[in-house]
């Protein structure tokens, strides 16, 4: 974009007047575009018959905003982008301490985490913290932990799987199948739940062995919805499309339960004041949890040879095997335990939604985890959990953006718009950086001293 | 000089699909020697260093090392045996730095004589150890291919595949490399067998060469013998060569 703005014609232009002409211009080229999209719609009235909509004000919104944003964009953006730019050339290149905060990112992540449910209840009170906690807190957890476990298949061991959602629908199945009939606790359940997804990890993996790159992204897209055409057409198991519900609740460790019948409800045995907060902040914490019980296993393993044998498959297959490197086993493992963290979250999602579907399952949701995992740089934690609190969290807040519709009319749903947002981030982190938020990959060994690996690893475009 | 027989190649045939890339090729490489291999361009070369390592697999014919039979085995099964190979194109992990390089070589022991081990790559290319955080994609090719030779001497192989060594290096480097694999066979009684297309260099290195053309192995001889076989300078000697 910027290139065009700074052809030779204009070098004689004050940015001012350049931002006029161009503002001016992309103010008449969306007049023409929308005039037909937003300012007429074909409507129904009552008695059947087509008529025209004029939304003149909505296309005059538009327009005005096209061409205020042109001219802010060329006349203030695009003159302190190159100035930043020429003093960064002019400024030799020192390797800067990275400040107090990028240092200790981590440390200081986790202790928001910690204490977000705190300053929630405290901001909003119990029942005003439920939707922080629960519909932004818990859900971004959760896409954290999906895609910290597909990380594991795509970001370490390069085997792209488009079908990941398949092992959250065999662990949030597996939990509300055995919890429903057999009244398991989830603390039983989630081990097998984790367990019967890596199964099925290794399942999908002995075929798609001798796959690579576009082959196995389309093998394992069927797979996914093979599973879950099967959840809706297995009826006598599954329940089809109906779903099934009353899935029992997580207590904590059978000491403390969260049903209000039960006689060691919380309530009753921390002698306060009933609310449905408790079980959401408790939720959320066993959340936090199960997604640092991701990265630490990920962290490990990436030191022990299994972990660098997934790196080293995903650099170079055939140079793997003359090292005596066993690649069946490996990328078995690495599907199995990329499933098993799929099923972890797929048993949390069950519990905490007392309700399962196939819908919950379908495509578009392993393709916002594998978004996630590629806009934050794939093998990289912190980009993820990044991306994951952008690409979610941003959805979420869509739906709190009333005041839209009185820019935009009373119809205008944002939460519509969703996918243009996911959409949008996409390509500007792809613009921008290329190999996703956090590019730079820590080396996992070292002689003497620690010493960061400037150039990036992480995939750039090629499958 | 002749020791036992290592690696013992007989009447190997390799296809790609229909076409017959090795037609019964018959190779021995004894313990302690260097052995050469040299021929054009597409003469099969480098498939009998992959037909070794069981990709592509030997149609007919049977590969013999130290005593087992290795032509139906998967190729890390092969590797675990303790040969070694720094194949074409050299193939390092470009990503990894060149200390991880190095470790994925270990692999086969479980780094149990890792510290070791990379002191005595390090003292062979020094440069490495210059690189040693350095990812392997930003290394130079003459570095690459220290890499890719130290990678393959970390699994302590009995036998080492080099498979082009020269390919595309400054003539000091290549140098540098040769001399560099004299050394571990003269120091530690490395056996080496060396695929090659600079014929000069490799048949002074080499106790042993094979010349091959077409798929078939035309002639054999001590490296001296060879160097001095007019056909042999014919063909690929003098046409340039230093």
């Amino acid at each position: 974009m910027a290139a065009t703005v700074s052809s030779g014609r204009d070098a004689v232009a004050t940015p001012i007047q350049r931002a006029f002409r161009e503002a001016f211009y992309a103010g008449a080229i969306s007049l023409g575009l929308f005039v037909l999209f937003i300012g007429l719609r074909t409507d129904q009235n009552i008695t059947n018959e087509l008529i025209l909509v004029q939304r003149w004000l909505l296309l005059a919104i538009v327009v005005i905003a096209v061409t205020v944003g042109r001219f802010l964009y060329v006349a203030y953006a695009v003159p302190a982008m190159e100035r930043s730019k020429a003093e960064k050339a002019a400024t030799p290149a020192v390797v800067a301490e990275p400040g107090f905060i990028k240092q200790n990112f981590n440390r200081i992540g986790l202790v928001i985490l910690l204490l977000y449910p705190i300053a929630m209840v405290l901001l909003f009170g119990f029942q005003g913290s439920l939707k922080w906690v629960d519909n932004f807190g818990i859900q971004i957890l959760i896409y954290v932990m999906l895609a910290w476990g597909l990380n594991i298949v795509v970001g370490l061991a390069g085997l792209l799987d488009l079908g990941y959602v398949a092992f959250y629908a065999v662990g949030a199945y597996a939990y509300a199948l055995l919890g429903t009939h057999f009244g398991l606790s989830f603390w039983i359940l989630l081990p097998a739940a984790g367990c019967m997804a890596a199964f099925w990890g290794v399942m999908l993996g002995f075929p798609v062995l001798r796959l690579r790159g576009d082959y196995l992204a389309i093998v394992t897209l069927a797979f996914g919805e093979i599973i879950r055409l099967v959840l809706i057409n297995w009826r006598e198991v599954t329940n089809g499309s109906a779903g099934i519900s009353g899935i029992p609740k997580v207590s904590f460790f059978g000491l403390i339960s969260f049903n209000v019948s039960d006689p060691n409800y919380i309530a009753k045995v921390l002698h306060i004041a009933q609310s449905g907060a408790y079980y959401k902040i408790f939720l959320y914490y066993l959340a936090l949890g199960l997604c640092l019980l991701t990265a630490f296993v990920t962290i490990r393993l990436r030191r022990l040879p299994v972990g660098r044998a997934w790196e080293a498959l995903r650099e170079d297959e055939i140079a793997c095997r003359s090292l005596g490197i066993n690649t069946t086993t490996t990328k078995l493992t690495a599907f199995a335990t990329g499933a098993m963290f799929g099923g972890f979250a797929g048993s949390f999602f069950a519990a905490r939604q007392g309700f399962v579907s196939p819908e919950s399952f379908v495509f578009l949701e392993s393709a916002i985890i594998l978004a996630i995992v590629v806009l934050g740089g794939m093998g990289s934690l912190g980009g993820i959990a990044v991306a994951a609190l952008v690409m979610i969290g941003g959805t979420e807040i869509l739906r709190e953006l009333d005041f839209l519709k009185a820019v935009f009319g009373p119809d205008f749903t944002p939460e519509l718009y969703r996918m243009l947002l996911f959409g949008m981030a996409m390509v500007i982190v792809m613009l921008w950086k290329p190999r996703g938020f956090v590019g730079s990959r820590e080396p996992t060994a070292f002689l003497k001293e620690r010493r960061a690996v400037s150039a990036s690893f992480t995939k750039e475009g090629h499958g | 000089m002749a020791g036992t027989t290592l690696l013992d190649v007989k009447g190997v045939e390799t296809y790609y699909g229909n076409i017959r890339a090795l037609n019964g090729v018959n190779v021995t490489v004894n313990q302690g020697e260097i052995v050469a291999l040299i021929g054009a361009n597409g003469a099969g070369k480098s498939t009998l260093m992959m037909t070794i390592f069981g990709a592509p697999r030997a149609r007919a014919g049977t590969i013999t090392f130290a005593g087992n039979d290795i032509t139906q085995m998967p190729t890390h099964e092969i590797a675990r045996l303790r040969i070694a190979q720094s194949p074409e194109g050299r193939r390092i992990f470009p990503r990894m730095t060149v200390m991880e390089n190095l470790q994925m070589g270990a692999s086969l022991d479980n780094l149990q004589h890792y510290a070791e081990d990379v002191e005595k790559v390090f003292s062979l290319f020094p440069r490495l150890k210059e690189r040693i955080g350095q990812r392997g994609g930003t290394l130079s090719g003459g570095e690459q291919q220290m890499l890719s030779i130290g990678r393959a001497l970390m699994a302590r192989p009995k036998l080492l595949l080099l498979d082009e060594p020269s390919l595309g290096l400054a003539p000091l480097i290549v140098k540098q490399i040769f001399d560099a694999i004299r050394e571990l066979n003269k120091s530690q009684g490395l056996t080496v067998f060396l695929v090659e297309q600079n014929a000069f260099g490799a048949l002074k290195l080499a106790t042993r060469g094979y010349v091959m053309v077409n798929g078939n192995v035309t002639m054999s001889g001590t490296g001296k013998e060879l160097l001095a076989n007019p056909e042999v300078r014919a063909a690929y000697l003098e046409g340039g060569h230093h």
